[in-house]
């Protein structure tokens, strides 16, 4: 087997008394879509907060493409090819579409000291963002404000954005959180061809879209890793249905 | 309804006609409080740099128009005394050139927010404020102390500082220095807030988590924005004191803090023209109301407060309502 693109190895984190990821190891690897999954409080998020850089782990590393970045700061994570999506979406509301997009150009390009010349009118920026905005499908509307927007496209919005930054792999928390179902197949069906820029590390409540999806699938529970195999295993494992499938 | 770039051509127009028309009329006093709310403008656009695009709230902007007051006050004395300044390692002398005198002044202005934005801006919210506001009122504490220079009493300057080629005691002339700087300052402002750099700054306040999420030092930027805005507003510290020739305490005040933050929010927080507005409408009502009554405090409250109940976005945001900002 290749070199992991990502790869977690035994992270922790405990919030006071509360084990939060106990030991969890993950990794990523070229073309493929691995999901986590895991009932609420599981340690999904605080696994994506680790990885991504927002939270710090009590132990373990994170190597992206066999660089460790356990210590570095968000920022630097995100510029060495993170791209990450948000569950509940953080964007500049007050900003157009288009802005949001070429922001992410923008920390692309490293040139984040331009203090004279008008960003928007910087063609290959600009060029840049609306590409990743025709991708999603969001061409028609870059000149709209972003509060404007529907939660569907703001998280169309969302990935996008994570486009511009041409990363290395792509970390999706809850991507298909409150779409419609029309929404989730269409982001499905998305999601199912972006594997080909870069592999993608997916949280999902969404269970049709996981296994429509999913190369492999690690389950958490409790912060530890109960299960991690192929889609079609995971399917099948008992321990893995009495902790989370049998309940949705 | 109007655009807002049709407003802020008309704002324009009042800076430079205004001023034009009091001269011909043989007013220089209206002059005078043109080339006052001038001054206040350039201070207020410093702080709408940190305030309004990057979301951190200076209680402590008189720091900086002080301290250029008292760059601008300590260099004149010693020329005016024949005085050296510092005479070892290196002889430096006192001078009464404004040029020279902004760019000290506005080294030591970006200097000092370098230094108090290190501290402060590792806090946010309330403590930001309350932090920024106990840098001021240090600089305050230590200017009355300050025997050497005036202390409480502060610094007369007799004769106005030189700019080549103009005579600055003419009213006029020294309301054309200050406006032609204010409109560079607003020429990079406006270039500033749609740079790379703005966007991101301004992004920074609405998403933390955004901006980086996509690369961005988030500290690095608000750390940036604020010894900008520091340097602006120092910069017009020189100016006021070089207007009134007279430098004291009074510049460190917290009031003073405070007016800057009236200014913003009577013309619109954000916008690049608004604490022009602001400026212009708050010098012009101190003049008029002031004139009336003592108390006039009184009225700005009750239009401060008819601005923050009706309309978010200051005067700006009232007569253009088509951009404003709703969140």
């Amino acid at each position: 087997m290749s070199n992991p693109i990502l790869e977690a190895n035994k992270l922790c984190k405990t919030f006071g008394s509360l084990v939060a990821v106990q030991d969890v190891s993950i990794d990523i690897h070229k073309d493929e879509i691995h999901a986590v999954i895991g009932p609420n409080g599981a340690g999904k998020s605080t696994l994506i907060s680790q990885i991504c850089g927002s939270l710090s782990s009590d132990k373990g590393s994170v190597f992206l493409l066999g660089r460790d970045i356990t210590n570095l700061p968000t920022e630097k994570r995100a510029s060495l090819g993170i791209g990450r999506t948000f569950q509940i979406s953080a964007l500049a509301k007050e900003d157009t579409v288009l802005e949001n997009a070429i922001l992410g150009s923008v920390g692309a390009s490293g040139k984040h000291w331009r203090f004279f010349n008008p960003v928007l009118k910087n063609s290959i920026l600009r060029d840049e963002a609306e590409s990743c905005l025709e991708l999603v499908g969001l061409k028609d509307l870059i000149n709209l404000k972003t509060a404007t927007l529907s939660h569907g496209q703001l998280r169309l919005l969302e990935v996008a954005i994570a486009l511009t930054l041409k990363p290395k792999v792509f970390i999706m928390d809850e991507p298909m959180a409150g779409l419609g179902s029309d929404g989730t197949k269409q982001l499905t069906e998305f999601l199912d061809k972006l594997r080909e820029r870069a592999p993608i590390l997916l949280v999902e409540h969404d269970m049709d879209a996981v296994f429509a999806l999913a190369n492999r699938i690690t389950v958490l529970d409790y912060g530890r890793v109960i299960a991690s195999d192929n889609a079609s295993s995971i399917k099948k494992d008992p321990e893995v249905q009495k902790a989370y499938l049998g309940e949705g | 309804m109007i655009k807002e770039r049709h407003l802020n051509i008309f704002v324009l127009g009042l800076l430079i006609f205004v001023p034009i028309f009091a001269y011909w009329n043989d007013q220089p006093f209206t002059i005078t409080l043109m080339t006052r709310a001038v001054i206040f403008a350039i201070a207020a656009v410093g702080l709408n740099l940190a305030l309004g695009i990057g979301g951190f709230i200076s209680f402590g902007h008189a720091a900086f128009f002080g301290l250029g007051g008292y760059v601008m006050g300590i260099l004149a004395w010693h020329s005016q005394n024949y005085v050296t300044l510092v005479e070892w390692p290196i002889l430096i002398e006192g001078t009464k050139s404004m040029p020279i005198i902004w760019i000290i002044t506005i080294a030591a202005s970006a200097l000092l927010a370098a230094i108090i934005g290190m501290i402060s801006l590792k806090t946010t919210g309330v403590y930001f404020i309350m932090i920024t506001l106990a840098f001021a009122q240090m600089m305050y504490y230590f200017s009355t102390s300050w025997s050497a220079y005036g202390g409480e009493d502060g610094l007369s300057i007799y004769v106005r500082n030189n700019f080549p080629g103009l005579n600055t005691l003419d009213p006029i002339q020294f309301f054309s220095i200050c406006c032609v700087i204010l409109l560079i300052v607003l020429f990079f402002m406006g270039r500033l807030i749609k740079s790379p750099f703005g966007l991101a700054l301004n992004a920074s306040r609405q998403s933390r988590q955004r901006i980086e999420a996509v690369g961005f030092d988030f500290h690095k930027l608000q750390l940036t924005a604020f010894i900008l805005s520091g340097a602006i507003t120092g910069l017009s510290g020189a100016l006021f004191a070089d207007l009134n020739r007279f430098v004291s305490p009074s510049m460190f005040s917290w009031q003073l803090s405070g007016e800057f933050i009236v200014f913003i929010i009577i013309g619109g927080v954000g916008r690049l023209f608004g604490p022009v507005i602001g400026a212009l409408i708050f010098v012009w009502l101190e003049h008029l109301i002031g004139g009336i009554s003592d108390y006039w405090h009184i009225f700005l409250g009750f239009i401060l407060l008819a601005i923050v109940l009706f309309g978010k976005g200051g005067i700006t945001g009232l007569l253009c309502q088509k951009d404003a900002q709703h969140e």
